[in-house]
């Protein structure tokens, strides 16, 4: 990975701020980014991992949504520091993202070119013609033939609606993508079908990518690197290819032992106990100390260092690297 | 010893404006007492149906269910409320399955109070037991649904399907809602549960996986019918019909180094109203040929191994 970094998140902490309480949502969280580089960050329900992404497009809910602490550095600028006008710029344009749901994603009473066409216009001077033509375009590389252009979402498929999705957010071909769960709402041979067009596009527009999801097996199949997220820390950071075959920290072990699995025969999965954290009163120590099969005395007290196991392979965990001991 | 339970060409169909709307047809299958019988299929394939209509939530258009060997397609009531009393559904959702205005124990409470017979003390007793059984601590007895997690909420699914100590459950994808550390908790559960108490499962998913680990027996479904049908092990092993193999290969594996290749089926499933009667499958299989255009029947290829498509022993080499 050689190439340019694109987007660094650095020591970011986001906080909801409810009546009684503060959400911890994401706890000095460090990402980078580079040119052309898909990251998937993983992790379970309320992780934080939504909260990322909407933090870097800068649509927390607000006000309950705070940035308490951190910067985000896309392409040498702090976003967090920009004000609404030049965000506005930003989204869409060269950050865009793709939600989980297509079914609510799409304007119902609008005809889906005119959505894509939409996005081309506010970004682009070109006149509407030209836009609709690039419109068409976008359809056509994301396998939906261009005579659609006139019909509604409700005319669509699950499948072909979040292709029009993903036409909506490459029109103007963003530097960055935010995919959250792109392909969770599709069956799965839609979702193979659908991966496989996003793995061709990101080759061919050299878009970088963060992936958000939960399903380790996406991970895997269109990927490069893997960041693993839980109670709104990256507990595991690194290559596919290093944390797959050597995962480090004993939450991403758990992940691995819940799942079953289609080429060995395991006749018990090995569950993670207990259940994540409450984010308003997170304990004080590891955040997985808890449900942690290897905790001790000091995973209570103090907040595990982050550790390289090895080259661009980080854990934070107080027993990384120390397998034997 | 008969089967639990039997289904013959069982069918269900639904009348829409357009025509009728064939979500089960002619399903056959026999399941043992103590075995899972995994169904799995995409949205709209009528595995849902199937396991509604077996447990008559919904009528059957036709065909006959026998349970205990007994035929009981067309139930009196009297026969009903002694059914519903041995076949249990888990559903899929655990936030809107169960009433939010009942508590973890009036939730699991309320079957046994139905059943009538018991006095209180005995119903606040099983109550204890069966949240025991599902791993509820007892200091959820007053807690409202929306105050616990998905997974717990999916215990009290359980329970409350425990409750009249049932033979037979119909789990309609009880795990999919579920983040994996937490699926991989309730499906031990479930599992748990099987061995203690000698259930059977009907265990209906789209997830392959998941139904890898926990049946015994498969059978895959397109558009309401059984393509494929075998034990579990065999179908992983010698998968056969071109649909399943292409579901197969398109669950993403979680594994950086899989060499395993991706059958590409083109488009999406067809729409199940007034189907034509050949192959239902046939427009997305990349074996299509003309006799595909005639029926095709579910034929044993293998021993105990099940295959509804005319070009399977030439595709396969069998």
């Amino acid at each position: 990975m050689e190439n340019n970094v694109l987007l660094e998140i650095k020591d970011l902490v986001v906080e909801f701020h409810t009546d009684d309480s503060i959400v911890h949502a994401v706890n000095n969280v460090n990402i980078t980014i580079h040119e052309s580089q898909t990251l998937g960050l993983v992790g379970e329900t309320g992780a934080g991992k939504t909260t990322i992404a909407r933090t870097i497009l800068g649509i927390l809910p607000r006000p309950q949504g705070k940035v308490r602490q951190g910067e985000i550095i896309f392409e040498g600028e702090n976003i967090l520091a920009m004000n609404e006008s030049r965000l506005r710029r930003l989204r869409g344009n060269k950050i865009a993202m793709i939600f989980q749901d297509p079914m609510t994603a799409l304007n119902p009473i609008e005809r889906v070119g005119d959505q894509i066409a939409e996005a081309i216009s506010l970004h682009n001077k070109v006149t509407n013609a030209e836009a609709a033509l690039r419109a068409m375009d976008m359809l056509e590389m994301v396998g939906i033939p261009r005579e659609r252009f006139g019909e509604f979402p409700h005319q669509f498929s699950g499948g072909m609606k979040q292709r029009v999705v993903i036409a909506m957010a490459l029109a103007c071909r963003p530097r960055l993508l935010l995919a959250d769960e792109p392909t969770t709402a599709l069956d799965v041979t839609i979702q193979a079908q659908v991966l496989e067009m996003m793995r061709d596009l990101k080759n061919k527009l050299n878009t970088s990518v963060l992936l958000i999801t939960h399903d380790l097996g996406v991970v895997a199949s269109i990927c490069d690197s893997v960041a693993v997220i839980y109670a709104g820390e990256i507990v595991e950071y690194g290559t596919v290819f290093h944390v797959y075959d050597n995962p480090g920290h004993p939450y991403t072990r758990g992940l691995f032992g819940s799942l079953p699995e289609l080429d060995t025969d395991k006749t018990r999965l090995k569950p993670i106990k207990g259940l994540m954290p409450d984010p308003t009163n997170l304990p004080e120590g590891c955040k997985f100390c808890d449900r942690c099969d290897y905790a001790f005395d000091r995973c209570f007290k103090d907040s595990p260092p982050v550790v390289e196991i090895e080259p661009g392979h980080v854990v934070r965990c107080f027993l990384a690297g120390k397998e034997g001991e | 010893m008969p089967a639990l339970l039997e289904v013959k060409d069982l069918k269900k169909y639904f009348k829409t404006s357009n025509g009728f709307l064939h979500a089960v047809d002619g399903v056959n299958f026999t399941l043992d007492e103590g075995k899972t019988l995994g169904v799995v299929g995409e949205s709209g394939c009528g595995k849902s149906t199937l396991g509604r209509t077996i447990l008559h939530l919904i009528d059957s258009t036709g065909g006959k269910i026998y349970f205990e060997g007994k035929d009981v397609t067309d139930p009196s009531r009297r026969q009903l409320s002694e059914l519903r009393r041995k076949m249990q559904i888990i559903f899929q959702d655990p936030f809107s399955s169960i009433n939010p205005r009942m508590s973890v124990s009036e939730t699991i409470m309320e079957p046994l109070q139905l059943r009538g017979g018991l006095r209180k003390q005995e119903i606040v007793e099983r109550t204890k037991e069966l949240m025991a059984t599902v791993g509820l601590a007892e200091r959820f007895w007053r807690t409202y649904p929306h105050e616990l997690d998905g997974g717990r909420r999916q215990r009290i699914g359980i329970a409350r399907a425990l409750a009249l100590n049932p033979k037979f459950i119909v789990c309609d994808e009880p795990v999919s809602a579920l983040d994996v550390s937490i699926q991989a908790q309730i499906l031990n559960l479930m599992l748990d549960l099987q061995e203690q108490r000698g259930l059977t499962y009907m265990f209906v998913t789209h997830d392959l996986s998941v139904v890898k680990y926990i049946s015994d027996d498969i059978l895959v479904m397109y558009l309401g019918q059984v393509v494929e049908k075998a034990e579990s092990d065999e179908l992983f092993r010698m998968t056969l019909h071109p649909y399943s193999k292409a579901l197969l290969s398109a669950i993403p594996e979680p594994n950086p180094h899989s060499q395993r290749k991706l059958i590409s089926i083109k488009g999406e499933i067809t729409s199940p109203i007034n189907p034509k009667p050949g192959c239902r499958f046939m427009a997305r299989c990349p074996y299509v040929a003309d006799r595909c255009k005639e029926p095709q029947i579910l034929e044993e290829v293998m021993p105990n191994h099940f295959v509804a498509c005319c070009r399977c022993r030439e595709i396969n080499d069998i």
